[in-house]
């Protein structure tokens, strides 16, 4: 019943991110196949799939750190590159931040390679996200180190967010706190929030369009309105039956 | 978060339903200003686009009112809310009786039953 034709139905708007048949090849592990897909701006977006379906390969191909060995990765209608990378946010699912600094040390860092970052947002967030500016980074706990990351991807002025596992690991209140807070702090009139996770159950309120990825590939894609309406379930059952 | 809504329907006709209800209870008074997109997506722990599509709904029906520049607000038509008010009624007694014809219930069984729950009360 779901099959690929289901990218047709979504509404082709206004597009951020371009995806044409982008193959992207490991030597030891898989990589993706054939990507086509266009992301609507302005939209949250969320990649899901098991682990090795392919999604931090995708996500990295989207945000210019890595380079498709066939096909085209399309930003705001040029090329990406790692130039473009200057306008796209991203949050690694590994530990991008340095122990040894200091929570503002950190933020200051972030100040200081990005011009778009702001550092009033990043204070404002602190403050809802109740984080210590003056703790050293290597104690904090795992969901302030959660909480820390996700300021430092959502305080740069960028059209697109790129967020990779963002809740994995983290217990369900902190998962919680941490989407409030991402919820108060983006701006959909002016950016896109792409973000991978397999917690789809925790997610789903928050995601406009779900993009399922399996060994590579891309097995379906809809929005998650259109998903209950059509199916009367839930995107954990929409995976189901597009997995069989 | 998501355990605030069913699954099996789209959320935003989850929320219009959940406003209607508290708009008929009085919870959210005629005239009322509702919370701001944002302000409500983190509320109730969804996208704003979803509390937009659900503020366009609510519109649509002429429950509520967007008033350029200063916000949502629930319709001052009292009529209007008492229509609603019959609506909502309408469409759990439907739904109420389809199922109990489902069970084979027939209509005088279910008035006795009604009548039982009216008296222990």
């Amino acid at each position: 019943m779901i099959d690929k034709d289901d990218t047709r139905e979504v509404v082709m708007d206004n597009m951020i991110v371009s995806f044409q048949n982008v193959s992207k090849r490991y030597q030891m592990q898989d990589g993706v196949r054939q990507l086509s897909f266009d992301l609507p701006a302005g939209k949250i977006i969320g990649f899901i799939g098991a682990n090795g379906s392919g999604k931090t390969t995708t996500l990295k191909l989207m945000a210019g750190l890595l380079r498709p060995n066939s096909g085209q990765v399309v930003f705001q209608n040029r090329p990406v590159r790692r130039i473009l990378a200057e306008h796209i946010a991203y949050l690694s699912d590994t530990d991008a931040v340095y122990s040894f600094y200091t929570v503002a040390e950190m933020v200051n860092y972030y100040a200081g390679i990005y011009r778009d970052f702001s550092r009033d947002q990043a204070a404002a967030m602190l403050e809802f996200m109740q984080l210590d500016g003056d703790q050293r980074v290597r104690a904090l706990s795992k969901g302030n180190l959660g909480r820390l990351k996700i300021v430092l991807a959502v305080s740069r002025q960028v059209p697109l967010i790129v967020m990779d596992e963002p809740l994995s690991g983290l217990d369900p209140l902190v998962r919680q706190s941490i989407l409030k807070g991402l919820i108060s702090f983006i701006d959909l009139d002016h950016q896109t929030i792409v973000l991978s996770t397999h917690e789809v159950d925790e997610v789903e309120p928050l995601l406009d369009l779900a993009v399922l990825l399996d060994h590579g590939v891309m097995k379906a894609m809809d929005y998650t309105d259109h998903i209950r309406e059509t199916l009367g379930g839930s995107i954990l059952d929409w995976m189901k039956q597009a997995l069989v | 978060m998501a355990g605030d809504f069913t699954s099996t329907q789209p959320i935003y006709l989850q929320l219009v339903r959940r406003l209607c209800k508290q708009i008929v209870r009085g919870e959210i008074a005629v005239g009322d200003k509702l919370p701001s997109l944002r302000e409500m997506a983190i509320q109730v722990g969804v996208n704003p686009n979803t509390v937009q599509r659900v503020y366009a709904e609510l519109e649509r029906i002429a429950v509520v009112e967007t008033r350029r520049g200063q916000g949502t607000f629930v319709t001052g038509d009292h009529s209007r809310l008492r229509q609603l008010r019959e609506e909502l009624m309408e469409n759990s007694v439907t739904a109420f009786l389809s199922d109990m014809r489902e069970m084979g219930f027939a209509v005088d069984e279910i008035l006795r039953s009604f009548k039982e729950h009216q008296a222990s009360d």
